[in-house]
């Protein structure tokens, strides 16, 4: 996609032409190269993303050991699958059971363990996602469709300092035998992020 | 800084609005941005809280009516212009106009440096209080924790200090914890039932209670 933003066929808004200004003098002086911005882009918007963590919660589904590794050690764990890198350097997993629905926000910006979720949606960045889910969690999680029972436990992580978190949902019911790959399609980013219960 | 970033608890935002099937990036300027920005905080040595804290001192009202990577072009052109690496006039002539982020309200003088620390003081299970504390400068200690009581559950790698990096540019080591806050601690009688926060701390914003 590299220069497409330069052929716009609607005349520029202030925030593309800001954008614009500051790659071109950014490449022109030789502070940041043509070719590594668009090597990250190509990154985030095609390798990068929720599919990993995906991979992640199945393998966890399927395999106990991995499951038990995973709690203990998520970077590690994460890394047994080939995911790393940018914040992603301390990932802590925590599980959800039938009376725990953990959630994952960023009060502070909108920190987000990039190597195994992609970059954050935009409802996650926004002011009121991250003002209101400290504060009244439940009512939140019902206005997004996730009504939590009153008995269940709602634990919300505050990513506040160098910890990225990843919920490890549920395991669907009525999947027994099901495959790994068959599972990792069932993950969602929202049940990840905590949002979302599986049916 | 008690700056509208720090957003945990604040009210009149209203419901979250999601947005189904939605791209990674919405528009090609979002994707080109966050790339030159991770190079050009690359280029210049910009630290994540240096990164930050130009975000937090924003215009207000321009932070709270801009996108993420708005708030991302804005930060990396303030760091840039203030490292001397380019010029306002350059930005402003090239697109007809480029506010930056407010100077900062504190500079390396006013933090005091501090020994590194990596033992930590606190284990799981300890009771501690939240120093009230007020700093104008970039801090990771939220606004809705402060003064309030919760309980360690996690006792994680010592990591910089972010005050120390932001403004002195120093990496100093100090404890991490992650910290139980039950939600009638922090919100009284509004609270939610049966819902508790945790909140990332580093040792220094904290006291045994």
């Amino acid at each position: 996609m590299s220069g497409d933003h330069l052929h716009h066929p609607h005349p520029l808004s202030d925030v593309e032409q800001r954008a614009r200004a500051l790659e071109e003098l950014l490449t022109e002086k030789g502070i940041v190269s043509a070719e590594f911005i668009d090597r990250v882009v190509e990154a985030y918007a095609q390798d990068i993303g929720p599919m990993n963590g995906a991979k992640v919660v199945a393998r966890a589904w399927v395999d106990p050991g991995y499951k038990e590794r995973l709690l203990a050690d998520g970077t590690a764990a994460i890394a047994e699958l080939g995911f790393g890198g940018p914040e992603g350097g301390h990932v802590v997993a925590v599980e959800n059971t039938p009376q725990i629905q953990n959630v994952v926000v960023c009060t502070l910006c909108s920190c987000y363990p990039w190597p195994v979720l992609g970059l954050p949606p935009t409802w996650y960045k926004s002011p009121s996602y991250r003002s209101r889910m400290v504060s009244e969690p439940r009512a939140v999680l019902a206005e997004m469709g996730c009504s939590v029972p009153d008995d269940v436990e709602i634990r919300v992580w505050d990513s506040s300092a160098e910890v990225r978190y990843l919920v490890l949902p549920e395991r669907p019911a009525s999947t027994d035998g099901v495959s790994e790959e068959q599972l990792s399609a069932m993950v969602t980013r929202d049940a990840m992020i905590g949002v979302a219960r599986p049916e | 800084m008690d700056g509208v970033h720090d957003l945990g608890g604040m009210e009149g935002f209203g419901a979250v609005d999601v947005e189904s099937a939605e791209p990674v990036f919405r528009h090609a300027w979002e994707a080109r941005t966050f790339a030159v920005s991770a190079g050009a905080l690359g280029a210049g040595g910009f630290s994540t809280p240096m990164f930050r804290h130009a975000i937090e001192r924003m215009e207000p009202g321009h932070y709270l009516t801009s996108s993420y990577y708005e708030h991302w072009l804005t930060a990396v052109a303030t760091l840039l212009v203030e490292a001397g690496m380019i010029s306002h006039r350059e930005l402003d002539d090239r697109a007809g106009g480029f506010p930056l982020s407010h100077p900062a309200a504190v500079g390396a003088e006013d933090v005091d440096a501090a020994v590194p620390n990596d033992t930590p003081r606190f284990e799981v299970g300890d009771a501690v209080r939240v120093r009230d504390v007020q700093f104008a400068g970039h801090t990771r200690c939220p606004r809705y924790v402060r003064g309030r009581r919760g309980i360690v559950v996690r006792v994680d790698p010592a990591a910089p200090i972010p005050e120390l990096e932001a403004h002195r540019g120093e990496r100093v080591l100090d404890p991490n914890y992650s910290v139980r806050f039950d939600a009638a601690e922090l919100w009284s009688d509004v609270s939610e039932a049966n819902a508790c926060v945790h909140v990332d701390l580093y040792e220094r914003y904290l006291e045994p209670d």
